[in-house]
């Protein structure tokens, strides 16, 4: 009896690890400092996880897929950037489906050669990366991008504005969790998108088109991309061309913290959210401790193998790998 | 001649052939668009562009290894900055006051050990617990820097010591320090990949690893060696390079392991593992460089380097993926 009981906290613990240590956290870093569990403190980590958290979503389906995707970072550069440029030209009404046009053809493109010529993702995206970034720096002009009126325009309120009390950025981040979250998860196209990922062979001899699977994933990706950038335009109203640079590493590490395999097949929206939001409170709560900004890097790198090392170990049944 | 030999020395000679091509484009367009009244293949700009690629085609080399055997490595950019301020930090130490000018093999020593150590422990921890090399190097490459920043803030750290700064612009035989340094490492690591156990148990490995393991080869150890190595030849290039810069930020190197990685595949190296070669490295290392000088040298914005370099690496894999499929395409059911 008690060694059932064991067998069955091994296993809650290992399919529900990451919450588990998620709680611990919260749990140590209150009783550390009072004000982290404050209502305002809770939205101001919700808030700078926002653009990150917007990313991941979308490459939450990419890596579901099988996939990797390294280009959201200088993507998401390019959107900041000509949503910055065309509000001043043809106002803020036309810019953001234009922005929203032009990213969405990036995405596409990735996706037409990641899905139909089926060539290596990591290959590609990282290609991408580069291009894109190029793409941004021949737009701009290497200059930085800034909106004239900075007073006067409307087009703050995404990131900047408040709505029933709780900021834009958090609604939008959430709401679109939550559309996501269940399109993934209780509709057609999620469940070929773990088929794809899990069995790209197995899902195509099922009738799955593999193909357009993976494009449409690559689209998703971009969307969000669009929206992050959206975001961060009106957060700032003005931009350096390198704005997102990097990040393509911090949204796959977050992915890969909620527990979605790099192999494909597993992962969820809801988990996502979380790994973004324990690496939003790890950065928040070590500088309630009064430690410096950069001991979060050293924490988030061995928390993430930590995560990754327990999962597999707790799938394999043994803590050591079997490699010779 | 066997089927297929043609299209693999079609593959192998390739990049080589995009040197060629690139060069004469370059000859031909400076004529006409260049504002410099110098050739584009002129001797000293030739040297100048081989010593230029020595920082990341020393890298690029470990990683072409490290990519062989079935593995990746994203700290290196990290690993890059670390030895680097080491190296120019520990000259100042009081405890090596005494030693004048003999305080440099002894900073180049330390700095050496360091990257060798960062990148065995990353060989380490994906041989122990078997985790993704991609996700353990992508967690180093977070921590590494984080290491970086908690050093010095975000100040830059800087010593010069002229001793140094001379032997670093020395040029021996024509060639630049820089450049010696990249010819011995890639003499080197094409002797142990292709004469030696440990690179052909390394290809192997990536191969297939099950088989290897099945043929009673050590994966681990040998994974492990290869990220000593890769972490051992991004401090040799850090030390190279900051020699005779002797000021290190703390965000320098970042974006190198994409740079490298691309250099790397345009080389011929397979992600998967298994097949590639450090001389293609070479090849894909200076295509880079010339792409760079070459722009700038008939006048087009810095910025195109950046979407020219990402759509060939593209097309690499396209035209690469043409090659290939014809042969698969009669295994097809």
């Amino acid at each position: 009896m008690a060694t059932l009981t064991k067998q069955k906290i091994g296993s809650v613990l290992a399919k529900q690890g990451i919450l588990v240590a998620f709680a611990l956290f919260i749990i140590a870093f209150t009783f550390a400092n009072p004000k982290f569990l404050s209502v305002d403190n809770l939205f101001s980590v919700i808030r700078s996880s926002a653009i990150l958290g917007i990313m991941a979503l979308g490459v939450t389906f990419v890596v579901i897929s099988g996939n990797l995707d390294l280009s959201v970072g200088s993507m998401m550069s390019f959107s900041t950037i000509v949503v910055l440029d065309l509000h001043d030209k043809i106002g803020p009404f036309l810019a953001i489906p234009a922005m929203f046009a032009m990213t969405l053809c990036l995405g596409a493109f990735i996706g037409f050669l990641v899905g139909y010529l089926k060539l290596n993702s990591l290959i590609v995206t990282l290609g991408m990366l580069s291009a894109i970034h190029g793409l941004t720096l021949t737009y701009s002009g290497g200059k930085n991008m800034d909106i004239a009126d900075k007073e006067g325009t409307w087009f703050s309120v995404f990131g900047q504005g408040t709505a029933l009390g709780i900021p834009v950025p958090i609604l939008i981040f959430l709401g679109l969790a939550a559309v996501l979250g269940l399109v993934l998860a209780r509709t057609p196209f999620g469940r070929k998108v773990y088929a794809v990922g899990g069995n790209g062979t197995a899902a195509t001899f099922s009738g799955i088109r593999r193909a357009r699977t993976v494009f449409l994933c690559y689209v998703m990706s971009s969307a969000c991309v669009a929206v992050a950038g959206l975001i961060q335009a009106s957060r700032s109203l003005g931009s350096q061309n390198t704005v997102g640079q990097g990040l393509e590493l911090e949204v796959l590490a977050a992915v890969i913290l909620g527990g979605a395999s790099l192999m494909g097949g597993s992962g969820t929206i809801f988990k996502t959210v979380i790994g973004v939001l324990i690496l939003g409170f790890i950065q928040n709560g070590l500088l309630l401790l009064g430690l410096q900004f950069y001991v979060q890097f050293v924490v988030t790198w061995v928390i993430i193998i930590l995560a990754v090392w327990l999962d597999i170990a707790a799938k394999r049944g043994k803590l050591w790998s079997p490699i010779a | 001649m066997q089927p297929g030999a043609l299209s693999d020395a079609l593959k192998k000679g390739a990049i080589w052939g995009f040197i060629v091509l690139e060069l004469i484009f370059f000859s031909v367009a400076g004529e006409y668009l260049s504002l410099s009244d110098n050739a584009f293949m002129d001797y000293e700009n030739m040297l100048l562009l081989l010593k230029q690629s020595a920082p990341i085609g020393i890298i690029a080399m470990g990683m072409t290894i490290v990519m062989i055997n079935g593995n990746i490595d994203l700290s290196v950019g990290a690993t890059y900055a670390i030895a680097a301020i080491i190296l120019l930090d520990s000259m100042t130490w009081p405890i090596f006051a005494g030693l004048g000018d003999w305080v440099i093999p002894v900073a180049w020593l330390l700095a050496l050990l360091a990257g060798t150590m960062l990148g065995a422990l990353n060989g380490i921890i994906v041989w122990k617990t078997g985790v993704d090399a991609f996700i353990v190097t992508l967690g180093s490459m977070l921590g590494f820097r984080g290491i970086v920043f908690m050093f010095n803030g975000e100040n830059p750290t800087s010593h010069l010591n002229w001793t140094l700064v001379d032997f670093a612009e020395a040029q021996v035989l024509g060639l630049h320090t820089a450049t010696w340094f990249l010819a011995i490492v890639t003499l080197v690591l094409w002797y142990v990949m292709t004469r030696t156990v440990h690179g052909r148990n390394a290809y192997a490995i990536g191969d297939n690893r099950e088989a290897a393991v099945n043929a009673g080869i050590r994966v681990g150890p040998h994974m492990m060696i290869n990220f000593a190595i890769i972490g051992f030849l991004a401090a040799l290039s850090a030390v190279v390079f900051y020699s005779e810069s002797g000021s290190v930020n703390p965000n320098d190197g970042q974006l190198y392991e994409l740079w490298v990685i691309t250099a790397v595949v345009l080389g011929g190296t397979k992600i998967t593992g298994g097949a590639g070669s450090v001389i293609g490295t070479l090849g894909g290392v200076i295509a880079i460089q010339l792409l760079r000088k070459g722009l700038g040298h008939i006048g087009a914005d810095t910025s195109t380097v950046n979407l020219v370099i990402g759509l060939i690496l593209i097309a690499v894999l396209v035209l690469d993926r043409q090659l290939n499929v014809k042969g698969k395409e009669e295994l097809k059911v």
